[in-house]
């Protein structure tokens, strides 16, 4: 019998193109995507139809979880604001007599971020800021008998006046209500009418008033 | 060059004993680590960015006013009351709620725009009738929002959208009251609640 001989095929493969798509993707992401900034807490937004891009200036961004917990973030663009920030807090150092240090207070400056009870800050601030996330805190309290928001909004006003702050709202899901009526109350409760909620883009559904407004180009206007 | 032989074999020159053949070096380069790198950006970048910048939506509340008389009155023509509770349920009624709720309807948050659009169309078309400016016949329109303590702020959210959908231009979010709470209440157990 004949001996078949099979060719020994080389199991090489050419990974050339392999490593064009490889970097091809790469290069997407590169460009179509923005580093995440770090969040104290997870925040799933709801969606809405606006067609505003949320831009990056200085706000007092309140942040609630589907738990409730509500968080105070001072976000200032400019190193030059560390003073505000610094006089933030000592404001509220001083109205809530919280009895802080001035160590402690500079802390605020690097986390910026406020999420418990005022009458825990003291524990918190003790503690180094890189600590602060494995802390499980409890939120601002924002229930009708105990609205601390309504204090350190009342702060911010006092602190921040004459600078263009916006409040933003991010509120996840799942919260309930009564956790977004809170934080209102507390802004209205010192005359904040106008905010903007942070939420995931979503299309106009076709054939209502607003796609027709649109269409015309008009809503953009309307609404900017 | 090019056609030299390195099978050593019975073609071609013959060569010396002492003559060592130029071992023909390959041009090809192992792509593999390359790949690997590749792919670990890939997964790095996805992992550390978001695709798209969230988008913001204004809302405007308006003042406190303890003054009855300054208060704004609502049209009971053009009114529209949606209330929303636990488990994504949502109800409505138009006006003024009826002593024994034959109004009070219940609906899910993609009936609810045919109910709003239905009900701007009915105010609209009153408002023709009124003699109203063409560019404001919606004027009587008011749509109130009330979530109660099971809605989540989604269900707020959304509704709020959905006044922007509809360029519903008044509307108000405002605390439910307890005969609307035992409205849902009375309507879940009846099982009405789908």
């Amino acid at each position: 019998m004949p001996s078949v001989k099979i060719p020994r095929k080389s199991t090489d493969t050419d990974m050339t193109p392999f490593v064009d798509v490889a970097f091809l993707i790469l290069a997407f992401f590169m460009l179509a995507t923005k580093f995440k900034p770090p969040e104290p807490l997870t925040i799933t937004t709801p969606t809405s139809v606006s067609s505003s891009k949320l831009k990056e200036q200085d706000a007092l961004l309140i942040q609630f979880d589907s738990s409730g917990k509500v968080y105070l973030t001072v976000n200032l663009q400019k190193k030059e604001d560390n003073a505000l920030r610094l006089d933030f807090i000592q404001r509220v150092n001083n109205e809530a007599k919280l009895g802080l240090s001035e160590g402690e207070l500079q802390k605020f400056v690097t986390s910026s971020t406020i999420g418990s009870p005022l009458n825990e800050l003291k524990g918190i601030f003790a503690r180094p800021v890189g600590e602060w996330e494995k802390i499980k805190q409890k939120g601002i309290p924002v229930d009708t008998a105990n609205n601390e928001l309504q204090r350190w909004l009342a702060a911010s006003i006092q602190t921040f006046q004459g600078k263009k702050m916006d409040v933003m709202i991010k509120g996840d899901n799942n919260a309930k209500y009564p956790s977004f009526k809170g934080v209102i109350e507390a802004l209205r409760a010192n005359e904040i009418f106008k905010y903007k909620l942070i939420t995931d883009p979503k299309g106009v559904p076709p054939g209502t008033d607003l796609y027709k407004l649109r269409q015309s180009g008009k809503g953009m206007q309307a609404e900017s | 060059m090019a056609s030299m032989d390195t099978s050593g074999g019975d073609s071609g020159h013959k060569k010396g004993p002492g003559v060592k053949k130029a071992k023909k070096l390959s041009t090809r380069v192992d792509m593999t680590p390359m790949v690997d790198l590749g792919f670990l950006l890939i997964t790095f970048f996805i992992f550390t960015t978001t695709m798209s910048t969230p988008n913001t939506t204004r809302l405007i509340m308006p003042k406190d006013e303890k003054d009855p008389e300054k208060q704004t009155e609502v049209k009971q023509s053009g009114a529209l009351t949606i209330l929303m509770a636990k488990d994504n349920n949502l109800y409505y009624y138009e006006g003024q709620m009826e002593g024994d709720g034959s109004n009070f309807k219940s609906s899910t948050y993609k009936e609810i725009r045919d109910v709003i659009q239905k009900k701007k169309t009915d105010v609209m078309q009153l408002g023709r009738g009124l003699g109203y400016h063409p560019d404001s016949l919606d004027r009587d329109l008011v749509v109130v929002i009330k979530p109660n303590s099971d809605a989540t702020y989604k269900n707020t959210v959304d509704i709020l959208d959905e006044m922007a959908i509809n360029n519903i231009q008044r509307f108000a979010l405002i605390d439910i009251t307890d005969t609307e709470n035992q409205a849902i209440a009375l309507t879940e157990q009846k099982g009405g609640g789908k």
